[in-house]
């Protein structure tokens, strides 16, 4: 008898499996949605910005969600349309996402990759958002990425700065605006043999996970390929608030450069401590001492106040760019004019980069006629276009990072205003910072295939 | 060796922020017998004293005739700032200057009051609750604290600068004999030791030379005794808590141009000052003032390269591993008392 076979092993083994088919979280499971997760039914779509709104990148999240509701107002046809109306791709027509009125919501992520997975995933489950955008870390981004993978919709990163999030850690339902680690030192190294000359040796400090270690193996393979030695890199603990103890002894080590490779808190205390320890006004194997932060953002430069004058850096976009860069960059200013009219002061690149992902989500959706994020991820992978603010840039379909001009800054001598801190020293061309899709730095992980959901 | 003297200043240093908030921590647990969660909200909001009377020393208006256009093609008005209007262009940028060092005049009245409302207004209600309602509570309130600063300030840093004359650094080296730039430490940081040393000597000499501190001195060891003698012991106890969130305020004045001041920067300390008021001896203000500097010397030591070199990571484990190793040698603490949480 065929109940001969049935032990108590294999009962207990069924039904496990059976139960947790059975607690797979509603988005996972085909009954849940027709085609693919969230699909629109009526005449509104839901997109969902996870930004910090609580802990210490409050105010970047803050802006991230003030030009997320400047891209729905300029996509539902409200406001003066920013953006849209220099892009270069004209599938939006000004009455939402394929006529579907767009509407939003918003969920914390506290910066801790924990929260914004839950307060994602609640977005999708409870509100139906079919598009997760935002984010401030990468550590929260290639959390959030991986949900939205696994959820089946398309996750429009805010800012992350890791080479991971579309290297070892990339996924298909993933796209990347913002530019990365290794964008940010193939950017840097040219501009820093230009200015310090090319017989340097470094010392760098760099945040104990994993944006630090792709920032710090960035910095030392492109400054190293141009002659700089590298003599020590110290991990720092990312908690730490006071780096005195490890910037005591960099003076005496032989180094003539500092490289912070930190990042919020920690690179506004670290550079503070290390101008207090005196090191920019000090000559060391007969150079000036020199500092170096590979990655730059306007509120960092805020909270370190006068101590970045000088200071080399890299971002991903600038608000001046149009007036400093002329041409090639056509669009910053309609999107500069759009958010201080609305706002009061210009946007950061952290909130560019949010408004850019999602009008080009937004314009996918248009282009591809569809909602289904294997649709949208078709239109966006190999996508080339312009007008939104960094000159002509490519979607790699190989990895779903956006390949654009890097902008090289230096903190300003004499700001004319807390929104003035830094300078634009170059514009990096894109091809300089285009690597190969199977580069080492962003090896060990697959794209994988589109998951609608379904 | 110039690397070790080096370490030994900066944990001195170190020591000397830890050592004031544990000095006001145990200021308020000898006298009150009050767990204070919100003590480093104490030393964050004195940091934000700093960054307010900076604020207003910077409140300006517009010139009546624009400089020029600005990015947008608008006019562009210059700020002109009130205190330059009122004491003049000398004596104006003197006080922007010197804004941090006056903030401590600033300072005191505000903590003071703050200290009395929080102990009259709350913390008296949880006295002869236990330990854990106290400590939630004052957790509780620090929270609040926090995100009321938040609210106000926002999220990101604050810069806040030393005076002009105290900013850069000084080459000890140079006076020890040593190579150019081997032993180099900044100013501001040597006046934060200077000041904490101060801070901590006035209010040791305080206790010990004045008849109030005898009082409260005496209240420590025996609350019941000096009540039957019928000096009101609540009154000067309450006073101590004023006394101690001023100290905690003053420490974080002086720390505003260390690290600029953010919402959080309560938080950061609060931990680590509960560790060095456990190693000291709960209730001990010398226990309190020895561990700090201890602490604040091995937490150095331990981030340099040749000992992470041999114990990767022990910069950030290091202060938690002492304290065990000491609880366990000695459970009251280096210089605890007898009793003190014993019951």
């Amino acid at each position: 008898m065929s109940f001969s076979n049935l032990t108590r092993r294999s009962v207990i083994k069924t039904g496990a499996a059976a139960g947790a088919g059975l607690a797979l979280p509603t988005y996972l499971s085909a009954a849940a949605h027709s085609g693919f997760t969230n699909a629109p039914t009526g005449d509104t779509v839901t997109l969902g910005f996870n930004v910090p709104q609580s802990g210490p990148y409050a105010d970047e999240g803050a802006d991230e969600l003030r030009a997320f509701e400047l891209a729905v107002e300029h996509l539902n046809g409200q406001g003066d349309g920013g953006m849209l109306n220099t892009f270069s791709s004209k599938a939006l027509e000004g009455n939402g996402i394929m006529g579907k009125k767009v509407q939003f919501v918003t969920g914390d992520t506290q910066t801790k990759s924990d929260a914004a997975r839950a307060s994602a995933q609640s977005m999708i489950q409870k509100d139906g958002a079919i598009m997760i955008s935002g984010g401030s870390s990468s550590g929260v981004a290639v959390a959030v990425q991986g949900l939205c993978q696994e959820a089946g919709v398309i996750f429009m990163a805010g800012l992350t700065h890791s080479n991971d999030t579309t290297g070892k850690d990339k996924k298909a339902n993933g796209f990347r605006h913002f530019f990365n680690a290794y964008m940010s030192a193939a950017a840097l190294a040219p501009v820093l043999k230009n200015l310090y000359g090319d017989d340097r040796k470094v010392y760098s400090l760099t945040a104990d996970y994993t944006w630090g270690w792709t920032q710090q193996e960035s910095i030392q393979a492109a400054t190293e390929a141009m002659g700089w030695e590298t003599i020590n890199d110290v991990r720092t603990p990312l908690a730490a608030t006071d780096f005195s103890s490890y910037i005591a002894p960099v003076l005496n080590s032989g180094a003539d450069v500092l490289v912070l490779n930190h990042y919020g808190g920690n690179m506004v205390n670290s550079l503070t401590n290390a101008v207090q320890f005196g090191l920019r006004e000090k000559q060391v194997n007969g150079k000036n001492f020199e500092i170096v932060v590979p990655l730059y953002s306007e509120l960092m430069a805020r909270g370190a106040g006068e101590n970045i004058t000088g200071i080399v850096g890299s971002q991903n976009w600038d608000w001046k760019l149009e007036n400093q860069m002329g041409d090639r960059y056509k669009a910053p200013n309609a999107f500069v004019q759009s958010f201080r009219e609305t706002y009061g002061f210009p946007p950061t690149q952290a909130a560019q980069t949010c408004y850019a992902q999602t009008l080009l989500y937004a314009d996918a959706v248009a282009r591809a006629g569809s909602f289904n994020p294997c649709a949208v991820g078709e239109a966006l992978a190999g996508f080339e276009f312009d007008g939104l603010g960094n000159g002509p840039t490519l979607y790699r379909a190989d990895d779903h990072q956006c390949f654009k001009d890097v902008v090289v800054v230096r903190g300003k001598e004499n700001p004319e205003n807390e929104f003035d801190l830094v300078e634009i020293v170059e514009v990096t061309p894109a091809d300089q910072v285009t690597y190969a899709p199977d580069h080492p730095m962003f090896a060990g992980g697959e794209l994988g295939d589109c998951n609608p959901g379904a | 060796m110039d690397a070790i003297l080096l370490q030994l200043l900066n944990g001195l240093d170190k020591g000397s922020a830890y050592a004031l908030i544990a000095l006001g921590l145990t200021l308020i647990f000898g006298t009150l017998g009050v767990v204070n969660f919100a003590h480093g909200a104490l030393f964050m909001i004195g940091a934000f004293c700093a960054v307010t009377l900076s604020k207003i020393f910077t409140l300006s208006h517009k010139a009546s005739e624009p400089s020029g256009v600005d990015f947008l093609g608008k006019p562009k008005y210059e700020d002109i700032l009130y205190i330059k209007d009122w004491f003049g262009e000398t004596a104006g940028a003197w006080m922007l200057d010197w804004s941090v060092p006056l903030s401590i005049l600033f300072a005191v009245p505000i903590m003071l009051a703050i200290g009395f409302v929080m102990e009259r207004g709350l913390i008296k209600h949880f006295y002869k609750r236990p330990h854990a309602d106290q400590i939630l509570v004052t957790f509780g309130l620090a929270i609040v604290l926090q995100e009321v600063i938040k609210y106000f300030y926002g999220a990101n840093p604050i810069p806040t600068s030393a005076p002009e004359a105290f900013r850069g650094s000084f080459d000890f080296g140079v006076m020890l004999g040593f190579d150019p730039n081997a032993i180099i430490y900044p100013y501001w940081r040597l006046i934060y030791f200077a000041f904490s040393a101060v801070i901590i000597g006035g209010v040791f000499a305080f206790l010990q030379f004045t008849t109030f501190g005898m009082v409260v001195r005496a209240g420590m060891a025996d609350r019941e005794t000096v009540g039957l003698l019928g000096i009101n012991i609540d009154k000067r106890f309450t006073i101590m808590f004023g006394i101690a969130a001023a100290v905690a305020g003053l420490a974080g004045v002086m720390y505003a141009p260390i690290n600029s001041p953010n919402y959080h920067m309560g938080m950061d300390f609060l931990v680590l000052s509960f560790v060095v008021v456990v190693v000291g001896g709960m209730g001990s203000l010398p226990g309190a003032v020895l561990a700090g500097f201890l602490l604040g010397i091995l937490e150095s030591f331990a981030s340099m390269n040749e000992v992470k070199n041999i114990l990767p990571g022990i910069d950030q484990i290091i202060i938690y591993v002492v304290a065990i190793l000491i609880l366990l040698t000695r459970p009251r603490g280096l210089m605890g008392r007898k009793g003190v949480m014993e019951e």
